[in-house]
C-alpha cells in the first residue's frame, strides 16, 4: 500500500526555518538525507521531492480563452507543502512509525514536533465488480 | 525544470462530487486525456491521486517517539487531491499546464477553474541552506 | 530444434529455476547464487538475439552462472584470506558435473518453497518468488509494482537476507511442514494473481501481465504436484478469473461490473481448461477452499448471459466456503448472493453481523455492497449515500471512478 508522507509549513515557518542556526539545518539535512536513504535501503521508497520556498509560489487559474492567469498573493495562515516521502508499506502503521520518526527529526524544539499529513496514494489494481 | 502542479481541491468532511453521470465521464475522461497528452509530450515525470482526506492522519512524534495519529482536522484546511510533477523549460510551460488543469469540466460540462499550485521542484537542498 | 530468438524470452524464464537450482545444488549460497543466474539471465537477453539461442541454452547459462560464482568465491577467498588449495579446488570442477542433476525437477517447487518461507512479508515474498522463480528481470518486476529499480532490488536483497538469517535450507520441507509451507507458495501466488494490473499512472511502458506470470508459475507447481487438489483447484480458479480479463474494463479503463460484461469477450479457451481442471479435482473427493472459489467462479462462466446465472448453486458454494474460512470477504460475497436467491432484504440482513467486525469498519467494501444490495431493495437514497461513502474510502481509482458514475447514475433516474 503506498502512503504520502508530507511535511508542510506556513510563509512564517519557512521564513522561521530560515533563521535556524546553521548547525541545526545541517543536522536537519543529514538526517533528511540518512532517512531517505534508510527508506531506499529497506525497499520501501517509491518517491521523494522537496519543493522551492513558496516565495514563487503561483496559484494558476485558466481565462476564458484557456491562457494562464497567474496570482502569488496567499493567505497567512496557507499551508505550504515542503516536501513529501512515498512510501510502499504493508500496513497504516508502518507510514504512521515512519513518519513519526520525520516528526522527531532534528532541529529546534521550542514548537515540539512537526506534524507530518498522512495519506493513502490512489493505487491498486481494480477488483472485479460484481 | 521541474516543476509540481498541485490540486488543493479536498475539504474534511467532504463527499465525492454529486454531479450528472455524463459531466462525471466527461470529467474522468478529460483527466486521462491530460495525463495521456503529458506523457506522450514526455513532460510527465509523475502524477498521482490521493485518498480522500477521511483517511488522512496527521502524525506526530510522542515523547517516546511512538507515532500518535490525529484524524480530526478543521473544516477549513486545503487537502491535497492530487498532482503531477511535469519537466519543462520555461515556467510558462508549467502554468500552460496548469491553466488546462484548472479549466477540466465539472457540473454542466463548465470548466471548474480549480486554482492549481505551481511550485518549482528542487533537485538538491536549497542552496541557502548549505 | 533450436528455439526462435524472439521465443527465447520464455525460455529464459523457464530455465531460470531449473539453473539456480542446479547452481545452489554445487555452490550452496542462495543468495549469490541468484545473483549469478541473474546476471547470466542479462548476458543471455544481450548476446542470444546476436549470436542466436545456444544447442543446449540451459549449459550456457549454467556456464556463465557458474563462472560468476567462482569468480565472486574467489574474490571471497582472497578477501578472507583462506588457504590457496581451497581455490584450486574450484578451478577443478567442471561446470559439466553440475549439469543434467537428476533432482532438477524438484528445484523449482524447493525455490518456491524458500522464496515464500513465513520468514518473509507478502510483498518481500513476491518480489522474490518473481525474481527466483519467475526469472524476471527486477525491472520487470519494478515496473509491474511502480516502484522504482532500486527499490525493488533492495527489497528482493533484503529478502534473501531474510532466508539466509532463517536459516532455510534448500531441501523439501518434511512431511509435518509440507501442508503448511505449500498454503503459503499457494497464498503468494494467490496475491500476485490479484495484483493484476493498475492504471497506470507513469509512464506508457510495456508492463507485464502479473495474472500470466502467476497461471505460469501455478502450471509449474500443478505439473510438479498434479495429485494436489489445492494446487489444481487454485489453478483452475486463476484460469476461470482470467478469462473475463478482456471484459472486465472498457476502453477508457472503467471497470464493467461481472453482471454486464460482454460474455462474447470472455475466453472460452481458458474456461474450458478451468472447467476440465476442476471437474477432476472435485471427482477426488477431497474440497478445500481454492476449488470452492474455482468452482463459483465456474458457475459464472458456465453462464451465457448474466440471467442465467445459477445463483441458488452459487449461494450453496459460499455456504460451504464460509464454514471454512472467516474471510469477511466471503461473507460479503456470500450476502450478495444470498440477495440474488431470497431477495435483497436477506442480503441486508447478513450484512449487519459485518458492522460490527473490526476488520471491515470503515471498509469500502462493506459500503459497496451495502449500497448495491440497497439499490437492489429499490432504496435508492440509501444506495446513492453508500456508493459514495464506498467511493471516498477505496484507494483504487477505477473503482472510486466505478463507484462514483453509479451513485450519479442512481441519482439521475431518482429525479426523472
Amino acid at each position: 500500500m503506498k502512503y504520502i508522507l508530507m511535511m508542510t509549513g506556513t510563509k512564517a515557518d519557512f521564513d522561521w526555518y530560515a533563521t535556524w542556526p546553521k548547525r541545526d539545518l545541517q543536522a536537519q539535512l543529514a538526517f533528511m538525507h540518512s532517512f531517505t536513504k534508510e527508506l531506499k535501503d529497506s525497499g520501501v521508497l517509491v518517491a521523494t521531492e522537496g519543493l522551492a520556498f513558496p516565495n514563487e509560489a503561483k496559484i494558476v487559474r485558466a481565462a476564458a480563452d484557456g491562457s494562464p492567469i497567474t496570482d502569488g498573493v496567499f493567505p497567512e495562515s496557507k499551508e505550504f507543502l515542503a516536501g513529501y516521502w512515498i512510501v510502499d508499506v504493508e500496513t497504516p502503521d508502518q507510514a504512521y512509525q515512519l513518519a513519526a520518526r520525520v516528526s522527531a527529526g532534528p532541529g529546534p524544539k521550542d514548537r515540539g514536533n512537526q506534524p507530518i499529513e498522512v495519506r493513502p496514494v490512489m493505487s491498486g489494481p481494480p477488483p472485479e465488480m460484481l | 525544470m521541474k516543476y509540481i502542479l498541485m490540486m488543493n481541491t479536498m475539504r474534511a468532511g467532504e463527499s465525492v462530487p454529486k454531479w450528472p453521470t455524463k459531466d462525471l465521464q466527461a470529467h474522468i475522461a478529460f483527466m486521462l486525456n491530460l495525463n495521456k497528452s503529458l506523457r506522450e509530450s514526455g513532460e510527465l515525470v509523475s502524477a498521482e491521486g490521493l485518498a480522500f482526506p477521511d483517511q488522512a492522519r496527521l502524525v506526530r512524534a510522542g515523547k517516546d517517539g511512538a507515532p500518535i495519529t490525529d484524524g480530526v482536522f478543521p473544516e477549513s484546511k486545503e487537502f491535497l487531491a492530487g498532482f503531477w510533477i511535469v519537466q519543462v523549460d520555461t515556467p510558462e510551460r508549467a502554468y500552460t499546464i496548469a491553466a488546462r488543469a484548472s479549466a477540466a469540466p465539472g457540473p454542466g460540462g463548465a470548466p471548474l477553474n480549480m486554482p492549481i499550485e505551481v511550485r518549482q521542484v528542487m533537485s538538491g537542498p536549497p542552496p541557502e541552506m548549505l | 530444434m533450436t528455439p526462435e530468438p524472439d521465443n527465447f524470452e520464455h525460455l529464459l524464464r523457464e530455465l531460470a529455476p531449473q539453473v539456480l537450482g542446479a547452481v545452489i545444488r554445487r555452490f550452496r549460497d542462495f543468495s549469490s547464487a541468484e545473483d549469478a543466474v541473474q546476471e547470466a539471465l542479462v548476458a543471455a537477453a544481450l548476446q542470444w538475439p546476436r549470436e542466436g539461442v545456444p544447442d543446449n541454452p540451459r549449459a550456457w547459462l549454467i556456464q556463465v552462472a557458474a563462472r560468476r560464482m567462482t569468480d565472486y568465491l574467489r574474490s571471497e577467498v582472497a578477501r578472507r584470506r583462506r588457504e590457496t588449495a581451497a581455490v584450486m579446488e574450484l578451478d577443478q570442477v567442471a561446470p559439466s558435473a553440475i549439469i543434467g542433476s537428476a533432482a532438477d525437477q524438484d528445484d523449482t517447487l524447493i525455490l518456491l518453497f524458500m522464496c515464500c518461507h513465513s520468514a518473509l512479508t507478502s510483498s518481500s515474498a513476491i518480489a522474490l518468488t518473481l525474481r527466483a522463480v519467475g526469472g524476471l528481470t527486477t525491472n520487470e518486476i519494478a515496473i509491474a509494482f511502480l516502484v522504482p529499480e532500486p527499490t525493488m532490488a533492495q527489497r528482493i536483497s533484503r529478502a534473501k537476507r531474510s532466508i539466509k538469517d532463517s536459516g532455510v535450507r534448500f531441501s523439501l520441507p518434511t512431511s509435518q511442514e509440507r501442508a503448511q509451507r505449500l498454503g503459503a507458495v499457494l497464498h503468494v501466488l494467490y496475491l500476485i494473481f490479484n495484483e493484476g494490473y493498475t492504471s497506470s499512472a507513469g509512464p506508457n511502458l510495456q508492463r507485464l501481465e502479473l495474472s500470466h506470470e502467476a497461471i505460469r508459475l501455478t502450471r509449474a507447481v500443478h505439473h510438479l504436484l498434479p495429485d494436489d487438489a489445492e494446487v489444481a483447484g487454485l489453478l483452475a480458479l486463476m484460469l476461470l478469473t482470467d478469462a473475463r480479463r478482456a471484459a472486465r474494463t472498457g476502453s477508457d479503463g472503467e471497470l464493467i461490473p461481472l453482471t454486464k460484461q460482454d460474455r462474447a469477450l470472455w475466453d472460452q479457451k481458458q474456461i474450458s481448461e478451468g472447467l476440465a481442471l476442476l471437474t477432476k479435482t472435485l471427482s477426488k473427493g477431497s474440497i478445500g477452499a481454492y476449488q470452492l472459489q474455482a468452482s463459483i467462479a465456474a458457475v459464472h462462466d458456465e453462464a451465457g448471459r448474466a440471467e442465467d446465472t445459477d445463483w441458488p448453486q452459487i449461494l450453496a458454494l459460499y455456504d460451504l466456503l464460509k464454514r471454512m474460512s472467516d474471510n469477511p470477504m466471503v461473507t460479503l460475497n456470500h450476502a450478495i448472493a444470498a440477495a440474488m436467491v431470497h431477495g435483497p432484504a436477506a442480503g441486508l440482513e447478513l450484512l449487519h453481523g459485518l458492522d460490527t467486525d473490526g476488520r471491515l469498519s470503515g471498509h469500502h467494501r462493506l459500503d459497496a455492497v451495502r449500497a448495491h444490495l440497497l439499490e437492489m431493495a429499490g432504496d435508492h437514497e440509501a444506495a446513492i449515500t453508500h456508493y459514495r461513502i464506498a467511493a471516498s474510502r477505496t484507494t483504487s481509482l477505477p473503482e472510486r471512478n466505478y463507484l462514483m458514475t453509479q451513485a450519479a447514475r442512481l441519482d439521475e433516474s431518482a429525479g426523472d
